[in-house]
C-alpha cells in the first residue's frame, strides 16, 4: 500500500557492488518506505539476486560504491546477523539444508537471539513450540517439520514455506524476497504467497525479486521495477508486470537504450 | 628403531603371559601358543610401514605395559555415568578382567551372552569353532598379542531366528596407569538371528595405558547385527581394536563406530562377504582435538554378487589432531552387481589440525556401482551466512554446524540413550565461548 507519509525504511543511492572481480550492480537507486510491495523482475543475470545479497551482507559480494540506509542508519556497516537482528530479512532463492540440526531447535535459536537483541520476551522450548506451531498454521506447515533437520530432504515447496516460517517468527521491518516463487506449484504458491500477505502490514515494506509474473497475481505489488545489466532502467505498477509476461523483457531494454542514445 | 629393539618391545608386551598360558581348555591354550609362535615372527609397526605411514606409534613403545594382573578396584558409581539404560545385558570388564559383580545377565532362550572363561558345553564349542578365525593374528602384531593374552572376554551367541530386541552393551574399563589390557569379543549370530551390542571402551585411570582389542562378529544367513563402537578412553590412553567381521548370504551388519578420547587410536576394521545379496551399513566419526591422532582403516571385501555398502566416515579434527582414514573396497571379480558407496567428509576447526584420507577403490568385477568422494575443508560459507542472516553471530552459527555436522553420525545409532549421551558430549566438546 502506498502512503504518501509513510516513514522511509530503505534508501538505496547509486549501489554498485561486484563478484570475483566481476561488477555486478552497477548503480542501483531504489526507496521502500513502509507499507509498500516492491516487485524487481528482470532477466537471468540481470543482478537482481545480486541485489537482494548484498542488502543483507553476503561475504561473497563487495559494494564498491553508492550508499544504503535502512531507517536511516548505514546498513553496509551492519554484519549479516545485526541486519537481521535490526529487521532487514532476506528469503532465500535456495534455502540452505542443515542436515543434524533439528528445525524447532534452529527457529528457536534464531527467534530468541533476534528478541534478545530487540530487549524482547525469549521462550523456552514449551511455550516456543506452542508460538511456532502457530505460526505454521498460516503456511499450512505439518508440525512433523519441526522435528526433521533443517530443509533437509524438504521439497523446494517446503523449504520456501519454511523460509516464510521464519519471516513470520523474526517479524522482520523490510522482507526481501529472493525468488519465492521458483520451484512453487500452483498450490503451495498460494499458500506462501498467503502467508506473506497476511504477515505484511501497513509497517513492513516486501521487496519481491521475481522472474515471473505469476507471484504478483497473488501478491499485488505498488512499484514493479525492471533491472538490466546491474541498473534499474524501468520503473511503473502492476500493470508493467503484465507487460513484461506478454511481451517479455527485450523491449524495456530497447527503450532504456534509445532514452540514453536521445 | 632397530628390529632388536622391536623385539625387545614385543618380549616386554608379551613378558606376563605365564599368568594366563595355562588357564582354560587345551584348545585355548594351543590357540595362545599360536599367537605367541605368530607374535615373535611379526614386528611392530613403524611408520616406513604404508598402512601406517600417518600414524607413529613411538610414545607408545616407549612405555613397557604390563597387563594388569588382577582388576583394579572401581565404584559402580564411577560407572554410572556410562550406564545405558535399554540394556538388559551388560558385561563389564575392568583392566582386562570379568567383573561379576559390576555385569548383569538377563539371560534369555537361546541367546548365550558371558564371559569367554567361563563358556562350557556348546556355548565352548561355538568359541572354539570361531574364535581368531577371522582376526588377523598372522599378519597384525596387536591382534596376535590380543590372542596371546586370551582369556576373559565377551561371548556372544544368538540361535537361529532368535531376536534380542534389546542392546547388549560390553563396557571396557581401564583403570590402572602403565598396564595394558587385551579386551576380545566373539558375536556369533545363527541364521535369521538379530541383535544389537556396544562396545564401550573408556578408562578412569590417571595416565597412560594401552587397550588392545579384537572384536570377530560373524553372521550366518540373513542374521543383522547392529553393532556401535564407542571408544571414549582418557586423553592420554593408547587404543587400538581390530574388528572383523564376515556376513553370509542376506545378512546385515550395519556399524558405527566412534572415536573421541585417546592420545593415539587405530581401528582396523575389516568386513568380508561370504555370500551374496549381503548389506553393510558403515558409519564413522572422529572427534579429537589437543594433540590427539585418531586413524581408521577400514576394508570392505565385496567377493559375492548383489552385495550393497555404503560407508559414510567423518572427522571433527581440533587444535593439532591428526585423523587419519584409509577405506578400502575391495571388489573381487566374481562380485558383480555390488552397489558401494563410500564418503570421507572432514571438517577442520582450527588451522593447525591435519587430516589424511585415502579411498582405495580395487574393482575387479565389471558390473558394479561404486561411488566414492573425500571432502576435507572448513565449514561452508553458504551455511555460515544463511545462519548469520537469522540473526545467529558469527560463533553460535559455527558450533551450530560443527555440532551438526558430528550429529549426523551420531543420530543414526540405534540406541537413543546413547544417541542423547553423544550429542550432549559432542555439543561439549564443538562449541567454543562467544569473543568478549
Amino acid at each position: 500500500m502506498i502512503r504518501k507519509n509513510a516513514p522511509v525504511l530503505l534508501e538505496v543511492r547509486d549501489l554498485s557492488a561486484k563478484i570475483e572481480g566481476r561488477t555486478i550492480l552497477k548503480g542501483i537507486n531504489f526507496t521502500v518506505r513502509a507499507g509498500e510491495v516492491h516487485a524487481i523482475m528482470g532477466p537471468n543475470g540481470s543482478g537482481k539476486s545480486t541485489f537482494a545479497k548484498v542488502l543483507s551482507g553476503h561475504p561473497s559480494y563487495q559494494v564498491t560504491g553508492g550508499h544504503v540506509l535502512f531507517e536511516g542508519r548505514n546498513l553496509l556497516d551492519l554484519t549479516p546477523e545485526e541486519r537481521a537482528r535490526a529487521g532487514v530479512f532476506l528469503g532465500f532463492q535456495y534455502p540452505i539444508e542443515v542436515p543434524g540440526v533439528t528445525n524447532s531447535s534452529f527457529l528457536r535459536l534464531a527467534y530468541n537471539t533476534v528478541q534478545g537483541a530487540r530487549g524482547a520476551e525469549e521462550l523456552d522450548p514449551l511455550e516456543f513450540d506452542d508460538f511456532v506451531r502457530e505460526k505454521m498454521k498460516l503456511l499450512e506447515m505439518d508440525p512433523a517439520f519441526l522435528v526433521r533437520s533443517v530443509n533437509a530432504g524438504f521439497s523446494g515447496g517446503e523449504k520456501k514455506r519454511n523460509e516464510i516460517l521464519q519471516m513470520a517468527l523474526l517479524a522482520p521491518k523490510l522482507a526481501v524476497l529472493d525468488e519465492t516463487d521458483s520451484g512453487l506449484d500452483i498450490d503451495a504458491l498460494r499458500v506462501v504467497a498467503n502467508g506473506v500477505n497476511k504477515l505484511h502490514t501497513q509497517d513492513i515494506g516486501l521487496v519481491l525479486v521475481t522472474h515471473y509474473q505469476r507471484l504478483l497475481n497473488y501478491i499485488e505489488p505498488d512499484y514493479v521495477h525492471v533491472i538490466e545489466g546491474g541498473r534499474i532502467i524501468k520503473t511503473g505498477d502492476k500493470s508493467l508486470a503484465l507487460e513484461l509476461e506478454a511481451r517479455g523483457y527485450d523491449w524495456v531494454a530497447a527503450e532504456f537504450k534509445g532514452m540514453a542514445a536521445a | 628403531m632397530s628390529v632388536e629393539s622391536r623385539n625387545d618391545y614385543l618380549d616386554n608386551l608379551l613378558h606376563g603371559r605365564e599368568a594366563v598360558s595355562d588357564a582354560g581348555s587345551a584348545w585355548q591354550r594351543t590357540l595362545r601358543m599360536r599367537a605367541v609362535e605368530r607374535a615373535n615372527e611379526l614386528t611392530v609397526p613403524t611408520t616406513r610401514d604404508e598402512e601406517w605411514r600417518f600414524t607413529d606409534l613411538s610414545p607408545l613403545y616407549r612405555i613397557p605395559f604390563r597387563p594388569a594382573a588382577s582388576a583394579g578396584i572401581l565404584e559402580k558409581s564411577r560407572i554410572h555415568a556410562f550406564a545405558i539404560p535399554e540394556a538388559e545385558t551388560r558385561l563389564v570388564f575392568v583392566d582386562g578382567h570379568y567383573s561379576t559383580e559390576l555385569s548383569q545377565v538377563n539371560s534369555n532362550d537361546g541367546v548365550t551372552v558371558g564371559n569367554l572363561a567361563d563358556v562350557s558345553g556348546s556355548s565352548e564349542a561355538v568359541a572354539e569353532t570361531h574364535l581368531a578365525q577371522l582376526a588377523a593374528i598372522d599378519a597384525d602384531v596387536f591382534a596376535a598379542v590380543n590372542t596371546a593374552f586370551l582369556r576373559d572376554g565377551a561371548l556372544i551367541h544368538v540361535a537361529s531366528d532368535r531376536v534380542v530386541n534389546t542392546p547388549i552393551h560390553l563396557l571396557f574399563v581401564a583403570t590402572r596407569t602403565d598396564s595394558a589390557a587385551y579386551p576380545r569379543v566373539l558375536v556369533v549370530a545363527e541364521t535369521g538371528a538379530r541383535c544389537t551390542v556396544v562396545e564401550d571402551f573408556i578408562g578412569v585411570a590417571d595416565g597412560a595405558y594401552l587397550t588392545d582389542a579384537v572384536s570377530e562378529f560373524y553372521l550366518a544367513e540373513n542374521a543383522r547385527v547392529s553393532h556401535v563402537k564407542l571408544q571414549r578412553e582418557t586423553p592420554t590412553a593408547f587404543h587400538i581394536a581390530n574388528t572383523s567381521v564376515r556376513v553370509a548370504h542376506g545378512g546385515h551388519y550395519a556399524t558405527w563406530t566412534v572415536a573421541l578420547g585417546a592420545r593415539i587410536s587405530r581401528h582396523n576394521l575389516s568386513i568380508a562377504q561370504a555370500g551374496e545379496a549381503t548389506e553393510f551399513s558403515v558409519d564413522g566419526l572422529a572427534l579429537i582435538s589437543g594433540r590427539q591422532l585418531a586413524d581408521t582403516h577400514s576394508s570392505i571385501d565385496h567377493a559375492h554378487p548383489h552385495g550393497r555398502s555404503r560407508q559414510l566416515h567423518k572427522t571433527v579434527v581440533g587444535g593439532a589432531a591428526h585423523a587419519v582414514f584409509n577405506g578400502k573396497i575391495l571388489v573381487r571379480q566374481g562380485a558383480q552387481q555390488t552397489d558401494s558407496g563410500q564418503q570421507s567428509r572432514n571438517l577442520l576447526i582450527s588451522d593447525k589440525a591435519r587430516v589424511d584420507t585415502k579411498p582405495q577403490l580395487e574393482i575387479f568385477a565389471d558390473d558394479v556401482k561404486c561411488a566414492h568422494g573425500a571432502t576435507v575443508g572448513q565449514i561452508e560459507a553458504d551455511e555460515l551466512f544463511y545462519l548469520k542472516s537469522r540473526g545467529l553471530s558469527d560463533t553460535a552459527a559455527r558450533n551450530l554446524l560443527t555440532y551438526a555436522f558430528a550429529a549426523q553420525v551420531i543420530e543414526r545409532i540405534p540406541v537413543k540413550s546413547l544417541v542423547d549421551q553423544l550429542e550432549k558430549t559432542v555439543l561439549e566438546q564443538t562449541q567454543t565461548r562467544e569473543p568478549a
